[in-house]
């Protein structure tokens, strides 16, 4: 079985969000990429593929020579090769045509890309590969199983869980569930040293056109302060929130 | 010209993201000088879309949908649009429809924006708001492709009710045996209890509650509220609570009208998937945790000693408003 995982090269959980150029820009000074979370649950599961269906993962992304240390991230928990896609990443559209691209040429039985990224928060891109290569396709999903060419998928839904059946070749939008957040793998020395002798290979973008145009970011409105209740006057609150914010 | 909205059902009701979903359909058609045309697929009562703003119901009544099926649906909604001549979609932001869209962004070679929470910013070009970076930023979006697609984020817009003259019609869509080899076997799904996706307020706890055995009073608390019920990361990493109810970057977003977060001391990624939410209230023995500069109500106090409270009051207060 032969596997890519697309990874999204994004802040850090925990980065302040902040814009710059006239609020037209994220302002990237002083932020920490890392390898998109719902991506890294993925490749989590795909690590375990490797091991214990001895597939083969390569991982890709579209981007910059300055999102090589991600990747390089991705070979060192135990990717066998990478590849970047060098370009702009400028919507999901664009990224979906230029991953299904490069999928189209490597003959991957299994695509896992995240349910989204916590960036742009686009959630397109495994549904635009999956139609765009005519493949089956499982979205939020969270739990995956591979048994000869047949899958079977959990996806989350509203309100619980959904089984679905399914085959190879597949696309999944994964997400917390692929993998416990007690399995992620923090890369160790040698894994370290031999991704620096893993393939990383640079390919130029596809033409694609791009459909839609981020022109201004804004902050959320500063918020006043909390108002306090006594935890002994638990009627206050009741008639703050049904008189005052009218929410019960 | 039309404005095309996809009205989600479920067992032939239509849910409240179908309503405010034809609301903001109204909203988009007025911009343009459009109609609305509504699709649903094995509605029952395809009029109530009416009272929203749709012009027009395209009703699909067939056995093969009567699962949620990602392909099969993405398709119906295309060929509606295509029939209709829409250049602008709405479609919703449930698991459901972020499943279908980026099939049929592809099917149509669209422009998607999903998470839009306000009426367009402009019409020509045409610019929507939506919520980026996890709820920690918003973006306007340009939508530069002749077809648009718009996910509109629950329970921000609102439902508006407009009395529209509605036409309801039959509507034929081709069904491939190739869309399902993704294939429903089993559906695991909470009856009769919110969902935190449509909830109109959700009850929240964390690793204050010391334990799952102590979730007892949460989900009373949640009950009398008629209330979902979610948990912190940590909370579901450690197993006391199921990963579905997890929210925040990572988990689930929340944009209810109410949210009370318990034992919770809000690190910044919990409160970025929580910030949609209109009021929220923080309940923590801590005076220091960082949820009490996101909250608009706040108790510091042991959570043992005011939920109980909480919820005797609570009941108090809806005899009375019964």
């Amino acid at each position: 079985m032969k596997i890519l995982v697309c990874i999204s090269n994004v802040p850090d959980t925990t980065s302040k969000i902040n814009f710059t150029e006239g609020d037209t820009k994220f302002d990237t000074n002083g932020v920490q990429f890392v390898i998109n979370p719902n991506d890294e649950f993925g490749l989590t599961r795909a690590m375990w593929f490797k091991e214990k269906q001895g597939a083969t993962v390569h991982v890709a992304t579209v981007g910059g020579a300055q999102t090589e240390p991600t990747i390089r991230k991705a070979l060192a928990i135990g990717a066998d090769e990478a590849i970047r896609i060098n370009a702009e990443p400028t919507d999901g559209f664009f990224v979906a045509r230029q991953l299904a691209e490069v999928a189209k040429n490597g003959g991957y039985d299994l695509i896992i890309a995240g349910r989204e990224s916590i960036d742009y928060n686009g959630g397109m891109v495994p549904g635009i590969i999956a139609t765009l290569l005519d493949m089956n396709f499982v979205n939020t999903c969270v739990s995956l199983e591979i048994e000869g060419t047949d899958a079977k998928a959990v996806r989350e839904i509203d309100g619980g869980n959904e089984t679905i059946a399914t085959s190879l070749p597949l696309v999944i939008g994964g997400q917390k569930g692929l993998v416990e957040e007690s399995d992620l793998r923090i890369p160790n020395m040698r894994g370290i040293m031999m991704a620096r002798k893993k393939a990383l290979h640079v390919v130029e973008a596809t033409d694609a056109p791009t459909m839609t145009a981020d022109v201004k970011f804004e902050k959320p409105a500063a918020k006043g302060p909390v108002k306090l209740v006594d935890a002994g006057n638990i009627d206050e609150l009741i008639s703050l929130l049904h008189n005052e914010a009218k929410a019960i | 010209m039309s404005v095309l909205v996809y009205t989600e059902s479920d067992k032939g009701n239509f849910k409240k993201n179908a309503f405010e979903a034809v609301s903001y359909a109204y909203e988009v058609a007025q911009q343009l000088g459009d109609t609305v045309t509504a699709l649903a697929i094995n509605a029952s009562d395809c009029s109530v879309l009416g009272q929203y703003g749709a012009n027009k119901v395209k009703h699909v009544s067939n056995e093969q949908l009567t699962n949620f099926n990602a392909k099969a649906y993405a398709n119906a909604i295309a060929e509606a649009a295509i029939s209709e001549n829409a250049k602008t979609i709405i479609i919703s932001s449930s698991a459901d429809s972020k499943f279908l869209s980026g099939i049929l962004a592809a099917k149509l070679n669209a422009g998607y924006v999903p998470n839009v929470v306000a009426a367009p910013v402009s019409t020509s070009p045409l610019v929507v708001k939506r919520t980026a970076f996890s709820n920690k930023g918003f973006a306007h979006t340009e939508i530069t492709s002749e077809t648009r697609i718009i996910g509109v984020s629950n329970n921000s817009f609102g439902v508006v009710e407009h009395g529209v003259q509605v036409d309801v019609e039959d509507f034929a869509v081709q069904v491939n045996d190739k869309d399902f080899g993704a294939k429903s076997v089993e559906v695991d799904k909470v009856v009769g209890k919110a969902t935190i996706a449509d909830a109109d307020v959700v009850v929240s706890a964390g690793r204050g509650l010391k334990g799952p055995e102590n979730w007892g009073m949460i989900e009373e608390l949640a009950d009398v509220l008629g209330a979902a019920t979610a948990c912190s990361k940590p909370v579901s990493d450690l197993g006391w609570r199921p990963h579905g109810e997890h929210v925040g970057q990572t988990g689930k977003p929340v944009a209810s009208n109410l949210y009370i977060a318990i034992g919770i001391s809000g690190a910044i990624q919990h409160l970025a998937g929580v910030s949609a939410s209109k009021t929220k209230v923080v309940i923590n023995t801590d005076p220091e945790a960082p949820f009490f500069k996101a909250a608009d109500y706040g108790v510091v106090g042991d959570a043992f000693e005011v939920v109980p409270q909480l919820i005797e009051k609570l009941k108090e207060f809806k005899a009375q408003n019964a």
